[in-house]
């Protein structure tokens, strides 16, 4: 069922073997964990050379306080022609939680990297427009941190 | 000495000239025509929008992070409340994300009964599109004949799980409960009457020349744009992508069904709502189809540790009532692992990203909701048209802001 996305993963390592680090393939789906430096141009490979036109989903994860690289944000790319999904996975320190923005690549990203800053705390580099989305720009802290409480430090108010 | 003619003349030249100074107008958050509360800020040049900016998240509940703190059993409850139009489908891909972690196979008839009742639910969120878009651009009396129709759908999606709007109907490894006696007699009767209504709201929508003259060429997306702004469901197949992921990714043996995908080039919001429209007579074929596929069999997967057992078996048998015990209060375990499940939404790609790491609480779930990413390229259609003509536009996107807020 993967043997495709392997093959995708092999011209990856062609083009340019710094791009590919950690493979991982469970439950029918690939995982690429990519260097946080080389995630545009691995991106930009994919899209332009093996047909995957459209990012389907880009999401922060916290891995938790205690943990090093302690941010993840996972690239779901999808193609509109074989139809096949690929993930890609960055990891980030918490001291330096930047990865440069794939919005040249995918107009779609826009939203999902505000997402992402806004809940995870991940700042992308080179991103038009990094604001808050779902919370009030003045918001303190980032809600999805695991060390962030499920109901806030305190009462917020519209005010 | 100049005439009157040439006066009024010269008046109107002065019109046509660019103002000089442009206008912002604040559209929403409680503005009806925005489905929920959604605000834009519109910069515009007399009535023309020149930049349009959505402001979402006035309905954030922090979702995401409450699935953190629920088992996995418990947070289907949550995914009812995101896209409140389609919960079924939400459903779906929670429970099927789970059980693609668990590993846990789905007898025949729950799939049959996940197809039946997530169709008979497309066909009730596609209800509500019409009839508010309608309502929208000014047609009121569609919106009730479209209301009619979904009111027949939630009586029947209640006589199956208990709820209308909040049904919660698939758990974990198959379903809530079998199916009421007497169901597929009373969607039968539904599949009877409702071409009737289909050809209501030909009558009245399709064949409108006002309703025409509304929709085509406005809002208009290119195939590039769409792929690239990574609209999904009709949006994109009204732009002229073939894509549906029930046949090109397919999940619940929608493989097996014989339905056709209907594919429209225009990119407007004619192309949008001609989509939507055939997709309800497929939606109705697979429904006749599944309801043809219904044979008697279990509904819930034999999974003891994950699914609940049966009430009768709990009275009998003293490990099921010890998994019954162990399942409600500490939950069951996921085996640690990342999947990304999507599925064809009514109005889109819905996917789910869920991590677990070997607890019965998932590490991290994230939605992937097709109205969120519509919206965002709601300015690459919206600039360069009409006030007026926003409002159709966003109507045809579809959107719904529990799920974008989430």
């Amino acid at each position: 069922m993967t043997e495709k996305l392997h093959e995708f993963v092999e011209s990856l390592k062609i083009a340019n073997p710094e791009w590919v680090g950690d493979v991982k393939d469970a439950l029918g789906e690939v995982t690429v964990t990519v260097p946080r430096e080389h995630i545009f141009a691995a991106c930009e490979f994919l899209r332009d050379s093996l047909g995957f036109d459209l990012l389907a989903d880009l999401c922060g994860c916290d891995r938790g306080p205690e943990d090093d690289p302690r941010f993840e944000v996972n690239y779901h790319l999808f193609s509109t022609t074989h139809h096949k999904r690929l993930r890609l996975k960055v990891l980030l320190s918490e001291d330096d939680p930047q990865v440069e923005s794939v919005t040249p690549l995918w107009k779609s990203a826009d939203w999902h990297e505000r997402e992402t800053f806004d809940l995870v705390g991940v700042i992308f580099e080179n991103h038009p427009d990094l604001r808050r989305i779902l919370l009030p720009s003045d918001f303190d802290g980032h809600a999805l941190r695991k060390d962030y409480p499920l109901r806030g430090y305190e009462p917020y108010s519209m005010n | 000495m100049t005439s009157a003619v040439e006066t009024i003349a010269a008046d109107f030249d002065a019109i046509d000239e660019p103002l000089e100074t442009q206008m912002t107008l604040s559209m929403g958050p409680q503005h009806p025509s925005t489905h929920g509360v959604l605000r834009l800020d519109l910069r515009l040049d007399g009535e023309l929008v020149v930049k349009a900016i959505p402001d979402i998240g006035y309905l954030h509940t922090g979702m995401e992070k409450l699935f953190e703190y629920k088992k996995y059993q418990q947070g289907i409850v949550i995914t009812d409340r995101m896209d409140y139009l389609n919960p079924l489908g939400n459903n779906l891909v929670y429970v099927m994300a789970a059980e693609k972690l668990l590993q846990i196979e789905i007898p025949e008839r729950a799939q049959v009964v996940r197809v039946l009742m997530c169709e008979l639910q497309r066909i009730a969120s596609h209800m509500v599109w019409l009839g508010t878009h309608c309502l929208d651009i000014g047609a009121m009396s569609v919106f009730f004949y479209c209301f009619r129709q979904r009111e027949k759908i939630l009586n029947l999606i209640e006589a199956a799980s208990g709820g209308r709007m909040t049904p919660s109907y698939f758990r974990i490894g198959g379903l809530m409960m079998d199916l009421p006696a007497g169901f597929d007699r009373r969607v039968r009767q539904f599949l009877e009457d409702f071409p009737e209504g289909m050809q209501t709201f030909d009558t009245l929508v399709t064949g409108n020349r006002i309703w025409q003259s509304r929709t085509k060429d406005i809002g208009y997306i290119s195939k590039e744009d769409a792929i690239s702004w990574g609209l999904t469901g009709p949006c994109l197949r009204a732009s002229g992508v073939d894509l549906d992921l029930r046949r090109d990714n397919p999940y619940t043996g929608y493989e097996t069904y014989d339905f056709d995908i209907p594919v429209e080039t225009g990119g407007d919001v004619w192309a949008r709502f001609m989509v939507r429209m055939r997709e309800l007579e497929e939606s109705y074929k697979i429904v006749r189809q599944a309801l043809d596929r219904l044979k008697p069999g279990p509904i819930k997967a034999d999974a003891p540790k994950v699914v609940l057992p049966d009430r009768d078996d709990m009275r009998k048998h003293m490990d099921s009532l010890i998994h019954h015990f162990l399942i409600v209060a500490e939950g069951f375990n996921v085996p640690p692992g990342e999947v990304y499940f999507p599925i064809e939404a009514s109005k889109g790609e819905l996917g789910v990203y869920m991590k677990s790491n070997g607890g019965p609480k998932p590490e991290r779930v994230h939605f992937r909701g097709p109205s969120f990413v519509n919206l965002a390229a709601l300015p690459v259609m919206s600039e360069g048209e009409m006030v007026a003509d926003v409002v159709a536009i966003i109507g045809s996107l579809d959107i719904v802001l529990g799920e974008i807020d989430r």
